[in-house]
């Protein structure tokens, strides 16, 4: 069972952290991850943007990637949401689009993964914190994760869980709308952050790095101790701690 | 099109969006009210208990019918005629507007009393009404409100949604001559006595539509403060605008309908008064107009249908549900759209209307695509993948941004090889010696200005994820233990189930 890390290139460049936790976290259950390092983005920004002739230049990097794997994770609902419009991508190249529909079909949200593959909702871990919790608007609403990060969290020892206020609000990240439209964007994550304040967690988790990325900026611009982290962070210092 | 009056303010969305976001007023007010909408509209649906089984037989409905749009418009225009309603057919705005003001000159009318309709913001009837001396006078509350302002609506069922109390007090109280107290009753008030004599002396009444039923020809209005129906049973005369899409088949899918659209809209289990009016006043009928004419528009609707990425936009029913749950709404109000129709629903309806990517070429870009349009759209319109429709046909059509297409065709290329991405890796933590401090970068200068004018930047660290991964690979290696047996079966099957083409279901498809 081949099982292959869709890193995406945030947390290659920027959080390789968060790789780290997820395939250490992983291996403790057996799952050795595969890197296949043809790996790029999954042109996301390209494609958002209109430019669908350069996201399918990234397209196919990835579905050549990981074309002889079983299951494909990655740290981020967006981008494995990305993968699930390759096949509209190439609708019109027959070949192409069966490629891309055999790789939605293995691809997975690392939660998804661990819950709904794995069967896993405990992973033994204990962090004695207040944690809040942002929904991401493409892992939650676009592919449906919503309970497996919950069942997670709810299983670790001595994590209080206070709910965001406004959860499922975007966060204002959107991509190169961030840039584009950057003073509508800086409205939402200021309100983004002002609900976060509220709850007084030590901790905001999430399932993206882009949104955490965001909401996380703008708490360090607006010097707030809030530590941001990827769920899958939080889960193996709790499994390291437990 | 010309922008609709009350739409000044800068020729952007950008521009426009600043212009709002700097209006505390404004924000306040759009939050306040989009709130309680939504929250009501939760609550709705909670109490209904079967939501998602009913958005989808909404969906059917509307799917079915703009498949057939031609067959359910002969029927409905048989029937309309066959019950005495003079029937006209208005390709464009334009031909919409002449045909109004013929009739209101056949008529020697004075005074139009309107209630509220959108295809009517589309035609800027009120202007063109005036233009040859004819009074309108818009008699819902919210849409009297932004006509004395001199605006347009802000928002599709809630025209003044941008004003508080107390804006609205001061324009009424200068309609009203004298000073009016900030109470909603007295407001209203004031408004229902005004509006009362406009009613008994006007010569035409003239309404929008919000389902047309094929199999009467009958024509379907929802509303809270029962002016339309004054509208519709005072004046000698009535005149309907409709657009073309606003056909049901049957008044069994308007059971649909009205479970759907005042649930959505207000989070009302029914409007107040929901009237169904099919032809004129007939002899035994004590009130109701003598004679009844229906402007069936187009207007660019139909360039839509038989567009796969689009004519799905035509099932709208013109909740406004979207432009309560977004979020940039909320911060920007109906006016920074620039167009009739605000929210997600304008920002991909007035595009589409026109076929005119490169003149609204920016309301597209006005999303952060979060989707939380399709998820509170009872029919379900993927305006979030519209969006991205119009962005990539701009792009196709050749008015992208120059930077941003050299920017993207670079992104390409960098991106289409894992050894180019690690170049660009080395060459940005090169570049980050000049600007990063203690893992952060907070200089507002170029591609940053935006981003960090708001939030600070993580810089690189030491080694990308690539670059740690062969001494995690051979730790990891090492110390491996084997996978429980359960784990490794669920796994098998899940691979079994995909290859035998059932799918393992998980994410959207």
């Amino acid at each position: 069972m081949k099982v292959s890390l869709f890193i995406t290139c945030l947390s290659d460049a920027i959080y390789p952290r968060v790789g780290e936790a997820m395939v250490r976290l992983l291996a403790r259950y057996g799952v050795k991850l595969e890197f296949p390092n043809v790996q790029t983005c999954c042109g996301q920004p390209a494609f958002n943007s209109g430019y669908w002739k350069e996201a399918r230049t990234t397209a196919k990097t990835i579905i050549e990637a990981f074309e002889d794997c079983d299951f494909v994770i990655s740290p981020s609902g967006s981008c494995t949401g990305m993968i699930h419009h390759y096949p509209k991508l190439f609708e019109d190249d027959a070949v192409m689009h069966e490629r891309a529909l055999r790789l939605q079909s293995k691809s997975y949200e690392f939660t998804q993964f661990l819950v709904q593959v794995l069967g896993v909702t405990d992973v033994g871990a204990t962090f004695p914190h207040k944690v809040t919790y942002h929904p991401s608007c493409h892992g939650s609403r676009l592919l449906g994760v919503k309970d497996e990060p919950m069942a997670l969290m709810s299983n670790v020892k001595g994590l209080e869980f206070v709910p965001l206020p406004y959860a499922d609000d975007c966060c204002g990240f959107g991509g190169t709308f961030a840039v584009k439209m950057s003073d509508i964007s800086g409205a939402m994550v200021t309100e983004k952050v002002d609900h976060v304040k509220e709850t007084e967690a030590e901790v905001l988790v999430g399932l993206d790095m882009a949104c955490l990325m965001n909401i996380g900026g703008n708490l360090r611009y607006r010097n707030e101790p809030v530590r941001v982290m990827h769920l899958a962070e939080l889960l193996y210092e709790g499994v390291k701690q437990a | 099109m010309s922008h609709a009056p009350g739409h000044s303010g800068g020729a952007t969305v950008k521009a426009r969006a600043e212009l709002a976001l700097n209006n505390e007023f404004l924000r306040k007010a759009v939050k306040f009210t989009t709130e309680r909408l939504k929250n009501g509209k939760l609550k709705a649906m909670e109490d209904h208990g079967n939501w998602e089984e009913w958005r989808e037989r909404g969906r059917q409905i509307r799917l079915h019918t703009i498949a057939h749009l031609d067959y359910y418009l002969n029927q409905f225009v048989d029937n309309a005629r066959a019950n005495g309603v003079h029937v006209h057919f208005a390709d464009t705005a334009q031909d919409a507007v002449t045909i109004s003001l013929a009739i209101a000159e056949r008529k020697s009318a004075k005074s139009v009393v309107k209630s509220k309709s959108m295809v009517s913001e589309e035609l800027h009837l009120n202007q063109a009404l005036e233009s040859i001396g004819v009074e309108a006078i818009e008699t819902d509350l919210g849409e009297y409100i932004i006509q004395l302002a001199g605006e347009a609506p802000s928002h599709i069922i809630i025209p003044a949604i941008h004003k508080n109390r107390y804006q609205i007090a001061d324009l009424l109280s200068e309609d009203a001559g004298e000073k009016l107290e900030a109470d909603t009753k007295v407001l209203a008030g004031y408004v229902r006595r005004r509006l009362r004599a406009k009613f008994l002396e006007a010569d035409i009444g003239m309404t929008g539509c919000n389902f047309a039923i094929a199999e009467t020809g009958s024509m379907v209005l929802f509303e809270n403060e029962g002016n339309a129906r004054m509208v519709t049973t005072l004046p000698k005369t009535q005149i309907t605008l409709m657009g073309m899409e606003r056909i049901i088949p049957s008044w069994a899918d308007l059971e649909v309908m009205a479970t759907l659209l005042p649930r959505s809209a207000t989070g009302q289990k029914l409007t107040m008064y929901m009237s169904g009016i099919t032809g004129p006043r007939r002899s035994e009928d004590a009130d109701g107009p003598d004679e009844m004419h229906i402007i069936i528009v187009d207007n660019g609707r139909s360039l839509q249908l038989g567009d796969p990425e689009f004519q799905e936009l035509l099932n709208c029913i013109r909740c406004g549900a979207c432009l309560n749950a977004c979020p940039v709404y909320r911060h920007i109000g109906g006016h920074a759209y620039g167009g009739t129709y605000s929210g997600p629903i304008g920002a991909v309806l007035t595009p589409s209307l026109q076929k005119n990517i490169a003149e609204w070429d920016d309301i597209a870009n006005a999303s952060s695509l979060c989707g939380a349009c399709y998820e509170a759209c009872p029919v379900k319109i993927p305006l979030h993948e519209m969006l991205v429709y119009l962005r990539r046909r701009k792009v196709e059509a050749g008015h992208g941004n120059k930077v941003e297409g050299a920017g993207m065709m670079g992104f390409g290329a960098l991106l289409s090889k894992s050894g180019r991405f690690k170049t660009v890796l080395k060459l940005g933590k090169l570049g980050q010696k000049f600007v990063a401090r203690n893992g952060e970068i907070r200089l507002k200068v170029g591609p940053l200005k935006g981003w960090n004018t708001y939030r600070v930047t993580p810089s690189l660290p030491k080694k990308s994820f690539r670059e740690q991964w062969g001494t995690m690979d051979a730790e990891i290696r090492e110390g491996l233990k084997e996978m429980a047996p359960e784990m490794k079966q669920r796994m098998e099957q899940i691979v079994k189930d995909r290859t035998k083409g059932g799918g393992n279901g998980h994410g959207h498809s």
